[in-house]
């Protein structure tokens, strides 16, 4: 089916064209016939719309209607469609009949252009809505999904239950049962690494936001800002990977030779890791805020026989505030919905713990697991995969929402 | 003048501290910066000194002889029959008259354990499928050696370890190092990996089905989310009025591009897979995920190119006659088309090293097939990265790192260009 | 010159580049201790760009450089030895725009105070935040309010906030660089009010667009163009008889 389509779509492509070029050769022969007539003085003017536009007026229409035909039938007859001739027929007569009629309207008064564009505004306004759309499929599917859910666990016994082994519930006299699907551990989990992240890529991201804003010259910014951003465009994967491969082992081995053992996946490895993952999402954040405090502020601060750091600490950070924590946030969503890293160096069995040394593991590595194995997709196992994701994704949701008004208001108060 | 409270001695003891702070302020920032940088060496010093070796592989040059009687006994030239036939044998009979002297059969498994069997088989069983006539007739063809020869020539499996504690057995080792000697065993560039599919051999294993997936993936993904990101753009900057609606199209806009991209994944299971029913593993789903997961990207993008022009050039097309919508297509739009490839090219890097949204549309199905088209099964080249680091052999490993030298290479290039483009975008105004 | 006291200020060939740009033209002038100093020229003569080179202000723009001599009360200021830190409590200064930090008006009062450790009490600082602000004629408008952000103030009210928060370092001098351009008349009335009491304790020098500001709260004048010092003279002689024509042409409005 899918070389055929291809050569349907070409077809309309063809026709669409056609359309165009009959009718915008059919508009400039109207055009000089009337100057002719008019003794070649007519001015342009006296043309509401260019030629080329009575072309795309055509062609809009011809793409439209034949594109709705290809549906129809495809809708009526299946894929099936593309070998009947009849169909076929009906497309290019369409484009044809389309093409006929836009053409006997062509005159300079009517309005080409103006339809075009209106055309042009509805296509605009369509691609615009389609992000309401994915935002609307994201909550219906979630939320569908979870309710489903929901219906064989109460929402409290998942939001607060102490135990999470979703895998054991697998069997049919068991799911259900209490406890299995409690997320705390997978929520404490989380939040544990997130907080690892964070202790690392807050101070640093922080840090070198103010010393390349404020300290480094043009030429040395020039070299170490996109060296830190390479860290941004390095994928989570290739993260996990070095986890994986080379710094778990290493926390593993510098806590043997303090004396004490680790395993090799750690909610101290995979928070690292990601911490240093995020550390351009924070600097770069942070350099915007900081870049946006008036200068003046800075001079204040200076003539007042300041130094720098003392500028920077109790007057250029004061005034920055509001959008650092705004920049904080996006981090967190950031270090909370990230996958791979997790998924390859933070463990997957429930562990409810606070020592960033044991291994815990995340809502993102959760989902993961749940969705991959194979599994009967009705069941309660699969269907959890949701309702976590639900709850990563309202929390997220709320960050952003919340980080972007902070940071917009207080763009817009400097 | 009178003794100055600021130059009294305490006053200059209290600077001295002063400057001291500013001093180790300073180094802190000089920290941070040097903390990023480094951990930015270690990754990228652990992944290419693992990976680098990977891309030139132990091959083995051994006459093989095609005889009649093994492949085909009853003297057919049946395609069918010779697909099946026991090429095993062949490979087997070469690499034992390479010393004759073993005879016992322990060693002779060993021995046969020095080149990659299905390596071997599948290449001789390609040859004689495509021209029989070879049949009866010796040849002298390139395999690759066994991973663990590999391994051990290229010096990852220790000499010295204990035999008990190595995959590769001290008689393997003599064996090898023969070879060697006697140019048999010859280290060459790895075209395997840049031309094989996935396989469950190390040696045998290669991007090429993750490459086109990933190809594929990102031309729908562009297809989509390019006209989508830019006309999101156009229609918030330019047409849109200011109300509650639009104000809400923005605020999405900005939020989805901040949203984890495992719910992406998630919405391109319940709606794609499982409500519309469209086939898992395939590129044209993987496509439509990311291009969802890019377009806000490219919205932002766009807007600040949009943004980024000066409004004189409308005002002048405006003065001239031209409409409001000509104004923006044919005046504006051409002068953002820098700003709007830069913000492309970034998003498109983005989609590239995705690989959480395409787990959960199925994407990790071990494919060993080049894929032909976008409704084929297939993988992504992150997803083969994940698939090949949960396997612990140093074989893997080494490849795993290849995969990703190659991937970030390309995310590089993209990002380059698109931060050299900004940089002769920026010089321009 | 009619004064006989030491100069605050003593300027030799003052040039300043912003890289390969001369802004000024080796300025020579002293300034005298006490009494206001006006600074007038017009757009771009260089008269915020002089005003900015006695608390090394220049220092922080990247590029730029300053070369001959200013003394102030005879020491160096361009010595390398010198902390500008330390001059510019010395030096404190008023910008264009009302430059209050995102703090209480409190906190504002009394930043400069804590960094450069002038009180060793809590108390202590409460008098010197109230003496300042009283100095600056602000305290009878915020005593009630300390605790409120100093961005809260209306313009001439900040403004006053930024002069009492200079004042609070007990500097010796207090530049000025047209402090009342953002103001409306009320506030600049009051503003240069205030400006008449500070010369008894402050050297001032004042940047001013404005003429008739120049006239009403000065006592010597100096006249910048293209970054030449014209002429230098009491604010009288100079608005009275101009002894060089580009200053007459420049006070009767015939060049701007």
């Amino acid at each position: 089916m899918g070389q055929i389509s291809i050569y349907m779509m070409l077809l309309i492509a063809v026709l669409t064209i056609g359309g165009f070029v009959y009718n915008r050769s059919s508009a400039l022969g109207k055009f000089r016939a009337a100057r002719a007539a008019a003794g070649g003085k007519m001015v342009s003017s006296a043309w509401h719309s260019q030629a080329s536009y009575h072309g795309y007026f055509t062609a809009w229409l011809v793409a439209l209607s034949t594109l709705a035909v290809f549906i129809i039938g495809l809708v009526i007859n299946g894929q099936g469609m593309v070998f009947n001739g009849l169909w076929l027929a009906a497309i290019i007569l369409t484009a044809l009949g389309v093409t006929i009629i836009t053409g006997r309207k062509v005159s300079g008064t009517f309005r080409a252009r103006t339809y075009v564009e209106r055309f042009i505004h509805g296509l605009l306004i369509c691609l615009s809505v389609i992000a309401v759309l994915t935002t609307l499929g994201i909550i219906a599917s979630l939320l569908f999904e979870s309710l489903r859910f929901f219906r064989e666990v109460p929402f409290m016994d998942f939001l607060f239950g102490l135990q999470w082994s979703p895998q054991t519930a697998m069997r049919a006299d068991q799911v259900g049962q209490s406890g299995s699907f409690g997320a705390i551990p997978v929520f404490a989990g989380t939040f544990l690494i997130m907080l690892v992240a964070m202790a690392i890529a807050g101070p640093v991201g922080l840090m070198i936001a103010i010393y390349l804003t404020e300290y480094a010259s043009a030429g040395v910014r020039k070299w170490i800002k996109p060296a830190i951003e390479i860290l941004a465009g390095v994928p989570t994967v290739v993260y996990g990977f070095f986890a994986l491969l080379t710094f778990a082992p290493f926390v593993r081995g510098f806590a043997e030779t303090l004396g004490f053992s680790v395993p090799t996946q750690s909610a101290l490895a995979a928070g690292v890791v990601m911490g240093v993952m995020i550390i351009p999402f924070v600097s770069s954040l942070s350099s915007d805020v900081i870049n946006s405090v008036p200068q003046t502020l800075r001079d204040g601060s200076y003539a007042l026989g300041a130094t720098e750091s003392e500028t920077m600490k109790k007057v250029v950070f004061t005034a920055a505030l509001p959008g650092i924590i705004g920049a904080f946030m996006l981090a967190i969503s950031r270090a909370i919905g990230e996958t791979m890293i997790v998924y390859m160096a933070a463990g997957k069995a429930a562990n409810l713990t606070a020592n960033p040394f044991e291994a815990v593991t995340t809502v993102t590595v959760q989902i993961v697991a749940l969705l991959t194995g194979d599994s009967d997709f009705d069941s309660a196992k699969t269907l959890v995969a949701f309702a976590l994701g639900l709850v990563l994704f309202v929390i997220t949701l709320i960050l952003n929402v919340v980080a972007l008004t902070v940071v917009r208001r207080y763009r817009a108060r400097y | 003048m009178t003794e100055k409270a600021f130059t009294s001695e305490a006053a200059l003891k209290r600077l001295k501290k002063r400057r001291g702070k500013e001093w180790r302020f300073r180094l802190w920032g000089r920290a941070a910066i040097g903390f990023a940088l480094a951990a930015l060496a270690w990754l990228l010093i652990s992944i290419v000194g693992t990976g680098y070796t990977a891309f030139q592989q132990n091959f083995m040059t051994l006459e093989f002889e095609l005889s009649e009687s093994v492949l085909a006994p009853d003297g057919t030239r049946d395609p069918e029959k010779l697909r099946g036939a026991n090429y095993r044998r062949i490979v087997q009979t070469t690499m034992y008259e390479l010393f004759p002297e073993v005879t016992d059969r322990k060693a002779k498994q060993e021995l046969f354990g020095l080149t990659s069997a299905s390596g071997a088989t599948n290449k001789l069983r390609q040859m004689v499928y495509k021209n029989p006539d070879l049949i009866g007739k010796t040849v002298s063809v390139t395999v690759p050696a066994s991973d663990q020869i590999d391994q051990l020539l290229k010096g990852y499996i220790k000499r010295d370890t204990d035999e008990s504690r190595r995959k590769v057995s001290d008689q393997q080792i003599a064996w090898a190092d023969t070879l060697k000697e006697r140019g048999i065993i010859k280290k060459k560039f790895n075209r395997i990996l840049f031309m094989n599919p996935d396989s469950r051999d190390p040696e045998l294993a290669g991007i090429a089905s993750a490459v086109i997936g990933s190809v594929m993936i990102l031309v729908v993904a562009f297809v989509l989310a390019f006209p989508i990101g830019v006309g999101a753009a156009i229609y918030l900057d330019e047409f849109a009025p200011k109300n509650k609606f639009t104000d809400f199209i923005e605020i999405n806009i900005n939020n989805l591009a901040a949203v984890p991209s495992i719910v992406f994944g998630l919405l391109g299971l319940a709606v794609f897979l499982n409500f519309m029913g469209m086939p898992r593993s395939i590129p044209l789903v993987g496509g439509m995920v990311l291009a969802l997961r890019v377009f806000p990207t490219i919205t932002i993008a766009t807007r600040s190119a949009l943004q980024g022009v000066s409004p004189s050039i409308v005002d002048g097309a405006l003065s001239l006659g031209a409409s409001h919508t000509q104004a923006v297509f044919q005046q504006k739009l051409p002068l953002a088309a820098p700003g709007i490839l830069t913000g492309s090219i970034i998003g498109m890097a983005q989609a590239l090293g995705e690989t959480a949204p395409l787990l959960m549309i199925g994407m990790v199905a071990f494919v060993t097939e080049v894929p032909n088209s976008i409704t084929e099964p297939a993988t992504a080249l992150p997803v083969q990265i994940f698939l090949w680091s949960d396997s612990a052999e140093r074989a893997w490993a080494e490849r795993t790192s290849a995969a990703i030298i190659v991937l970030l290479v390309v995310l590089i290039t993209m990002n380059g260009f698109a931060i050299w483009l900004r940089n002769r975008l920026e010089q321009r105004r | 010159m009619t004064e006989t006291t030491k100069p605050k200020f003593t300027c030799r060939d003052v040039r300043v580049h912003y890289g390969d740009f001369e802004a000024l033209h080796g300025i020579d002038i002293d300034i005298p201790d006490h009494g206001v100093t006006a600074f007038i020229g017009p757009s771009g003569c260089g008269k915020s760009t002089f005003l900015r080179t006695f608390n090394r202000m220049n220092d922080t723009i990247d590029g730029c450089r300053v070369s001959g001599q200013i003394l102030m009360d005879g020491e160096d200021i361009y010595d390398k030895n010198l902390d500008p830190v330390l001059l510019r409590a010395q030096v404190g200064m008023v910008f264009q725009k009302p430059n209050p930090f995102p703090k209480s008006i409190y906190d504002n009062v009394a930043y400069g105070p804590r960094i450069h450790g002038l009180t060793s009490s809590k108390a202590e600082l409460d008098v010197l935040v109230e003496k300042s602000l009283r100095r600056a004629g602000l305290w009878d408008e915020v005593k009630d309010r300390l605790k409120l952000s100093g961005t809260g103030l209306s313009g001439g009210q900040q403004q006053r906030l930024v002069i009492a928060r200079a004042i609070a370092v007990n500097p010796e001098v207090i530049l000025m660089d047209e402090p009342a351009s953002a103001l409306d008349p009320i506030a600049t009335a009051k503003l240069e009010a205030l400006i008449e009491e500070l010369k008894e304790r402050y050297c001032i020098i004042i940047v001013t667009h404005s003429m008739a500001q120049a006239a009403r709260v000065s006592d010597k004048t100096a006249f910048f163009y293209m970054g030449d010092l014209i002429e230098f003279d009491n604010t009288d002689k100079i608005f009275t008889n101009p002894g060089n024509d580009r200053t007459q042409d420049y006070i009767t409005g015939r060049t701007g």
